[in-house]
């Protein structure tokens, strides 16, 4: 895996879901919001499995500091 | 109360008596349960020792109940080990309560294989284990309890260790060739020696409640996230000998201890977690906060610390004493084979590094489970919440539900002792493992496997015909260090020490084809193996596991 992969379009008519994700979340209080998104990354990770993917993804988003 | 426990009386010291300096190979510090498993180990291997502890009774506040497999197989190399488990509660299934759902969202089985002679765990009163313990410490020759005889000061030189020993009717000192630290998670030895003991102390307060009551929950570990009836927090049942029952109650960090254990208040909780129209009785009842804790270094030339004193965890996992008495199995034959001039005095590094590799390991473990237990951040807990809603439906949630992984043995694979193989072998033991059991027969009578090796090196060689032992394996007995092989077969043929495989399980799990040879260490772990019997390679990896100079 490398930076490229992870960052290839793999999602035909990316409008529309990302039109969809924030769906998910319409009239939810920001706690509701969070546990939503918790399940959704669970239920994604599970769906990988692939633990050097996931590391890596984990180190995709790692921010060096709390306000980084 | 506890029904009443029994006060081993003060006898007066030799010391006391007289100018002449008593000194014996080693002195336990700590009659806890792993200070009594130490001076029995030690007895087995023919060392004399004195263990010495400050107060005159047996353990009895809330304390350990959960006795795992492994820690029952030592104990029974100790003699003590069908005791308990004929007195303690079988058990093997765990289950996972979370809200309001009536079903578990989860359940795991302790003891992956069957017909092993203990099971995955047992439920027992640490008092029983300890009055074992004392029992067996009585019948032997080599080892003995001196009560109320409080360590004030140890040091140390180039030829073994001083303590200042104080009783009741004066002080004394006494020297060693050893000191083996058993005396606690406060260790005084510790504090006196100036060892650090770095960790966590989790923010936190658990209720435990020891009850005695008639009730018909089976004999399984239940767990509850969030249950109606202690809301937010999480809460355990757990079943012992004699109709008590373990309950235990997360209270979170802001609490009113007092308030919290006036008895109304307790029976309160126990109500609503139970029902109300049922009569119990208080066994015991405490609050702790739990740490997770280790020293850097477990062996500090003459003095060892073993047990929580060396290393504490948090109660979720059962890793308390199940790893002390694994610190036990580890360091006896070691410390033998030193004061016997046998091994070099280095042979501790390897007490050091493989039992800090363990400790590390059941402190992750605990230190996980709490976490998922008591989430430290608002994230957390929402991903811990997330999980256990999932778990209800998708299967793969389940296995990140964490109420405590219990305690299973360390593997030591990385331990420089082994001896690598180079043959191929299906079986799940490798060079580190301990030991598995398996039911086998000796004359004729039903036996395990686990009861025939131990104490000393043992080769096991499974037989290709007929009850005959390689060539050169007789030879092996008479060395320094002897080894003795035991030959297994699957047929019904006279040899002496032979093991009759009736049942084949104990060449299905260590894939004993015929010819293949197990050299296990004194403590039952898996020190090298073969395909083919070659005295001179067993030589060569007794000399390994004992850190021999070539
Ligand atoms: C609530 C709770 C639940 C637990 N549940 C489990 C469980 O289910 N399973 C499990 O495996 N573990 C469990 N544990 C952990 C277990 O109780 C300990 O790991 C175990 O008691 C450690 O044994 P030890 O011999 O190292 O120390 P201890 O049992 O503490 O014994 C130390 C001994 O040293 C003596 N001593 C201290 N200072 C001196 C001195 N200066 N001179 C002479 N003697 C001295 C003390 O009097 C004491 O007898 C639990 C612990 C708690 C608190």
């Amino acid at each position: 895996m490398s930076q490229n992969t992870l960052s290839n379009p793999r999602i035909d008519d990316p409008d529309d879901f990302y039109a969809s994700l924030i769906a998910l979340h319409n009239g939810l209080t920001t706690e509701q919001s969070q546990s939503l998104n918790s399940k959704l990354i669970l239920l994604m990770a599970n769906h990988i499995g692939d633990r050097a993917v996931l590391d890596e993804m984990l180190s995709a988003v790692e921010t060096d500091s709390p306000q980084g | 109360m506890r029904g009443v426990r029994q006060i081993y009386p003060f006898t007066r010291p030799p010391e006391l008596d007289t100018d002449k300096r008593t000194r014996v190979p080693v002195i336990i510090v700590g009659a806890g349960p792993i200070g009594m498993a130490m001076g029995l180990d030690l007895d087995l291997q023919g060392i004399p020792n004195i263990i010495l502890d400050d107060d005159n009774k047996v353990s009895i506040g809330s304390r350990a109940i959960c006795w795992a497999k492994r820690a029952l197989e030592v104990v029974d190399r100790l003699g003590c080990g069908e005791r308990m488990l004929d007195k303690g509660v079988t058990w093997n299934l765990g289950k996972v309560f979370f809200g309001d759902r009536k079903d578990p969202v989860y359940g795991f089985n302790m003891l992956e294989e069957e017909e092993q002679q203990f099971p995955g765990f047992i439920n027992l009163q640490q008092y029983y284990a300890e009055e074992y313990l004392i029992d067996e410490i009585d019948k032997r020759e080599l080892t003995s309890i001196r009560w109320e005889n409080e360590v004030t000061a140890v040091s140390q030189g180039d030829e073994g260790a001083t303590l200042s020993v104080s009783t009741p009717e004066g002080k004394y000192q006494i020297d060693c060739d050893y000191v083996v630290a058993a005396d606690g998670a406060r260790s005084p030895l510790r504090k006196m020696l100036g060892f650090d003991f770095g960790g966590e102390t989790f923010q936190d307060h658990f209720l435990i409640a020891d009850i005695k009551m008639k009730a018909e929950f089976p004999a399984e570990r239940w767990f509850w996230f969030d249950p109606p009836f202690n809301r937010g927090q999480s809460a355990l049942l757990h079943k012992q000998p004699d109709d008590v029952w373990r309950l235990d109650f997360q209270l979170g960090w802001d609490i009113d201890r007092e308030e919290e254990l006036k008895s109304e208040k307790v029976s309160e909780r126990i109500h609503a977690m139970l029902g109300d129209d049922f009569e119990f009785d208080f066994e015991w009842v405490s609050i702790y906060t739990f740490q997770c804790r280790r020293m850097d270094r477990f062996v500090h030339d003459r003095i060892i610390f073993t047990g929580d004193a060396a290393h504490l965890v948090s109660p979720f996992g059962a890793r308390g004493a199940n790893s002390g008495l694994q610190d036990v199995d580890n360091l006896g034959w070691k410390l033998a084979l030193i004061l016997q001039g046998k091994a070099p005095a280095r042979l501790l590094e390897s007490y050091n590094d493989e039992r800090i590799a363990a400790a590390k390991e059941n402190i992750l473990n605990s230190t996980r489970a709490t976490d998922f237990i008591t989430p430290k951040s608002e994230v957390s807990r929402i991903f811990r919440d997330a999980t256990l809603e999932l778990a209800d439906e998708f299967e793969f949630a389940r296995r990140f539900v964490n109420s405590g992984r219990l305690s299973i043995p360390t593997i030591l694979d990385d331990s420089t002792l082994n001896t690598e193989d180079h043959d191929s072998f299906d079986s799940k033991l490798v060079p580190g493992s301990p030991a598995i059991d398996a039911p086998v027969k000796i004359n004729g009578k039903e036996s395990w496997f686990l009861k025939s090796i131990g104490n000393n090196f043992t080769g096991v060689y499974f037989a290709r015909q007929g009850a005959n032992a390689p060539e050169g394996a007789a030879q092996l007995e008479h060395d320094d260090i002897p080894v003795n092989t035991l030959v297994v077969s699957d047929m019904d043929v006279a040899g002496s020490g032979l093991l009759l495989d009736h049942k084949g399980l104990l060449k299905q799990r260590l894939d004993g084809q015929p010819g293949t040879y197990y050299l296990f260490r004194p403590d039952q772990h898996v020190v090298a193996r073969w395909r083919e019997f070659d005295s001179q390679a067993v030589r060569d990896a007794v000399a390994r596991a004992t850190m021999q100079a070539h």
